[in-house]
C-alpha cells in the first residue's frame, strides 16, 4: 500500500486556506492511484506531528504544498513528521531541485519518501502558463501578452525569490509570452509598479501563492492599482496606466496543480499509474470552459496567519 | 438467516490455516477438523461434516466473514474502532480490563446479532454513531453505519440534510453554528442538523476521521499503552522561529493556560500531556473518549502570546470605582471567558455583562486614552 500526504500551511483564521488542499487531495483521490490520500496541516488537523499515525500504507509520500524550499520545507516539516534521518543536505538542492529524500517516520516505522515542494517542480512552469490561460480564458495566450509571475519576495530567505524567478526564465525560454518578468511584493522589482516592466497592453499577472488569501486578494490587487479597495472588488481585465491587468489571484487554486504533486510522487517512486493524464484531461476540460476565472469580488480579509 | 456458499468456500480455504475469530474456530489435525462456535464443539469433522456444521452456525460464519473478508486490516486502528463501534471484543483489552469495566462490556457474537438488527448506538464526541444490518430482515453479515450529531439523537431523518460522501464532513465541521470558523475540530461545537446513512465501514472511518482528525489512530495506541505522549515542555523546546520564545512561559502560566484552553467545555480531547514528565498540571485533563497526545497548534499560537505577556513585569494601578463597578468588571470578563456574550438579553440591565452596563461603564471611566488609572508604583 502507498499512501500520499499533502502537506500545507493551513490557518487559524481563514477555513479558504486549506480550500487548494482539499480540492487537489480529491482531485487525485479520484484517480484511484493511492490506496489513501490525506491532508495534513500546520495550523489545523490533522497536524504534521500527528499525520502518517492515520495511515495504513507502509510507503508514504509527503509533498509539501509550499512555494519554495525554506524553513517549512527544510526545518518545521520534518521535524514534526519525527524525521529524525533529515537534513537539508539529503535533498542536495540549489535552493529549486530538491527532488526527494527517503527516510524513516521514528513514531510509526513507515517509510517516507519526502518530497522537495509543489512550487519548485519543473511541472508548475505549466501550471503558471495554464494560469494565464484560465485568467485570459483563451488557451493560445502569448502573442501581444506580457506575463509577470509574483512572488512575496523576503530578506529573510533567499529560496522565496529563486523559486520565482526559476519559473519566470522557464516561461520567457519558450518564446511564448512577448515579455516575462518576476516581479515581488517585498523586494525589487516590486509588483507595485508592474506596468513599468512591461511594454505590452495585456499582461497577465499570476501571483505565485498557494492560496487566496490576505495578499493575493487585497495587498497585491490595490498595489498594481487594480482597485482603490479590495472590498469593491476589480475588472479582468482592468486598465491601469493604459495596460490591461489579467489577474485572477493564487496560482495554488489551479486545478492542474494536482499534476505537480502527483509528478513529486511519481519522482520519488510512487506508482500512480495513469494517473497524470486523468487530472491533466481534468484540468484541461475545465480550463475550456473557462471556469474558475475571475475574482472573488468583496471577498473578506483572509491570508495565513505566522 | 442462511449462509452463502461462497462464505463458506472462503472459510474452508482458510480452515487448513487455522479460524479464529469471536468463539469460532476451526483447527486443522489429522483426525479432520475441529470446529467450535460459541458453546457447541464438534471434533474430528470431514470436509463435509465441517460444511454441514458451519451451516447451523450461520451468525459465526457471516460474522467471521464481515471481519475477516469485507473490513480486514488486522491489527489497525480502523478495524478496533469498527469493532468498538458495535462493542465487539478488542483483541488489545486484556491490557485495558480497568478501563473496559467503565464503558459497556463487549457482546458475544450471538448478542451482537440481536442488537445490529435494532442498531447499536456509540458516541464518539458528538458524533452519535449506530452500527446496524445492511439487510435486517435477513442478515447476512454485512454492516453499515449512520453517522449524526448526539443533539440529533431523536430527530427524524427526513428533518436532517442527509450525506453520503466522507468528505462533506469537512464541509460541516467548518463553522459553528453562528457561521464562525472552527480552527480546533474537536471544539464542542460542532453545528448539528446533519446525517451520514449507511455508509461503509471504511467511509465511516474517514468520515470520523474528518470530523476529529486521528482521534482514532491516538485512540487505538492508547489501548495498546503505546500513546507516546509530548509533554509541555518537550513540546515548547523543540519550537523554531516566532514559537521559540513558548518554553520561557512560566510554570503557573502553563497552569492557567490548560484551564483556559485544554477542558471539556473548550476541547472534547482528554488532556494526556503534563508540565513535563512527573510533573502534573493541577487542570483536570477531560472527559473525552479520544487522548490529546501533546499540546495542539492553537495552544501553541495562544502560548506565544502569553509568554510575551508574561515577561512583563506587574505594576500597581490606582484608578476610581465603585464596588458595583469593580463587580461589573468581573461580570464582563466571566461573560466573555464563558461565551455568554450573546446569551445576555438587551433589556437585561441586572447583567454586569449587558451591553448598555458596559457602555455605561466606559462613557463613564474611559478617558481618551481608554481606562483612567494611574501608575502608582514608579
Amino acid at each position: 500500500m502507498q499512501a500520499l500526504v499533502i502537506a500545507a500551511h493551513g490557518s487559524h483564521l481563514n477555513p479558504d486556506a486549506s480550500d487548494p488542499t482539499y480540492a487537489h487531495a480529491d482531485t487525485i483521490r479520484e484517480t484511484g492511484a493511492f490506496d489513501e490520500v490525506r491532508e495534513a496541516f500546520w495550523k489545523e488537523e490533522p497536524h504534521f506531528r500527528e499525520v502518517i499515525r492515520t495511515l495504513e500504507s507502509d510507503e508514504v509520500f509527503v509533498v509539501p504544498l509550499f512555494i519554495s524550499e525554506g524553513y517549512f520545507t527544510e526545518q518545521v516539516i520534518p521535524r514534526e513528521l519525527r524525521l529524525e534521518e533529515w537534513d537539508p543536505d539529503r535533498w542536495e538542492s540549489d535552493g529549486t531541485s530538491a527532488s526527494q529524500a527517503t527516510l524513516e517516520a521514528e513514531d510509526v516505522g513507515k517509510t517516507i519518501h519526502y518530497c522537495g515542494p509543489v512550487g519548485t517542480h519543473d511541472a508548475m512552469t505549466d501550471v503558471i502558463v495554464q494560469r494565464a490561460e484560465t485568467a485570459t480564458e483563451n488557451p493560445d495566450v502569448g502573442e501581444g501578452f506580457g506575463l509577470s509571475v509574483v512572488g512575496h519576495g523576503t530578506d529573510r530567505n533567499e529560496n522565496s525569490a529563486k523559486a520565482i524567478k526559476y519559473h519566470s526564465d522557464r516561461i520567457a525560454e519558450r518564446d511564448r509570452f512577448d515579455e516575462v518578468k518576476a516581479l515581488f511584493m517585498d523586494e525589487e522589482p516590486e509588483v507595485d509598479d508592474v506596468t513599468d516592466y512591461f511594454e505590452s497592453d495585456d499582461i497577465v499577472v499570476v501571483p505565485l501563492f498557494i492560496a487566496d488569501g490576505y495578499h493575493t486578494q487585497e495587498d497585491i490587487p490595490e498595489d498594481m492599482g487594480l482597485t482603490e479597495d479590495y472590498r469593491l472588488g476589480w475588472d479582468v481585465p482592468a486598465d491601469v496606466d493604459g495596460h490591461r491587468i489579467w489577474y485572477t489571484g493564487a496560482v495554488g487554486t489551479e486545478d492542474l496543480l494536482a499534476d505537480v504533486l502527483l509528478e513529486r510522487a511519481a519522482d520519488a517512486g510512487a506508482d500512480i499509474g495513469d494517473a497524470r493524464e486523468a487530472v491533466r484531461e481534468l484540468a484541461a476540460s475545465v480550463a475550456g470552459t473557462g471556469a474558475d476565472s475571475g475574482p472573488e469580488r468583496g471577498s473578506g480579509r483572509g491570508g495565513l496567519d505566522a | 438467516m442462511t449462509v452463502a456458499a461462497d462464505d463458506l468456500e472462503a472459510l474452508l480455504d482458510r480452515a487448513s490455516s487455522g479460524v479464529a475469530l469471536d468463539g469460532l474456530r476451526i483447527d486443522e489435525t489429522d483426525d479432520g477438523y475441529n470446529l467450535e462456535a460459541g458453546e457447541n464443539r464438534w471434533p474430528g469433522l470431514d470436509e463435509a461434516a465441517l460444511g454441514r456444521a458451519l451451516e447451523s452456525s450461520d451468525e459465526y460464519v457471516t460474522n467471521w466473514r464481515y471481519w475477516q473478508e469485507t473490513v480486514g486490516g488486522e491489527g489497525t486502528a480502523r478495524r478496533a474502532f469498527l469493532r468498538w463501534c458495535e462493542r465487539a471484543p478488542l483483541a488489545d483489552a486484556e491490557d485495558q480490563a480497568d478501563a473496559e469495566a467503565t464503558v459497556d462490556a463487549p457482546l458475544g457474537v450471538p448478542e451482537r446479532y440481536d442488537a445490529l438488527r435494532d442498531g447499536i448506538d456509540r458516541e464518539w464526541g458528538q458524533l452519535s454513531i449506530t452500527a446496524r444490518f445492511v439487510d435486517i430482515d435477513n442478515p447476512d453479515g454485512e454492516r453499515v453505519y449512520d453517522l449524526w450529531h448526539v443533539d440529533d439523537a431523536d430527530s427524524d431523518l427526513a428533518d436532517l440534510e442527509v450525506y453520503d460522501e466522507p468528505r462533506d464532513a469537512r464541509e460541516i465541521a467548518t463553522h459553528d453554528d453562528d457561521g464562525r470558523y472552527r480552527p480546533l475540530k474537536t471544539a464542542p461545537t460542532l453545528p448539528a442538523g446533519w446525517a451520514f446513512t449507511g455508509l461503509s465501514g471504511d467511509d465511516l472511518v474517514d468520515a470520523v476521521g474528518f470530523f476529529y482528525p486521528a482521534t482514532i489512530a491516538n485512540w487505538h495506541r492508547e489501548r495498546q499503552g503505546a500513546l507516546d505522549v509530548d509533554h509541555w515542555l518537550e513540546t515548547a523546546e523543540r519550537q523554531t522561529g516566532i514559537y521559540d520564545v513558548i518554553d520561557e512561559l512560566p510554570r503557573e502560566a502553563v497552569e492557567w493556560m490548560t484551564e483556559a484552553c485544554c477542558v471539556d467545555s473548550q476541547c472534547l480531547r482528554r488532556r494526556e500531556w503534563e508540565y513535563e514528565e512527573g510533573d502534573d498540571l493541577d487542570a483536570d485533563g477531560g472527559d473525552g473518549p479520544f487522548p490529546c497526545r501533546e499540546p495542539c497548534s492553537l495552544v501553541i499560537a495562544a502560548a506565544r502570546k502569553w509568554a510575551i505577556l508574561e515577561s512583563e513585569e506587574e505594576r500597581t494601578y490606582e484608578l476610581e470605582l465603585t464596588t458595583s463597578e469593580l463587580n461589573q468588571l468581573e461580570e464582563l470578563i466571566d461573560a466573555v471567558a464563558e461565551g455568554r456574550v450573546d446569551e445576555i438579553r438587551e433589556a437585561d440591565v441586572n447583567d454586569g455583562a449587558n451591553r448598555y452596563r458596559a457602555r455605561y461603564l466606559r462613557a463613564k471611566r474611559f478617558g481618551e486614552e481608554g481606562l483612567e488609572a494611574t501608575k502608582v508604583d514608579d
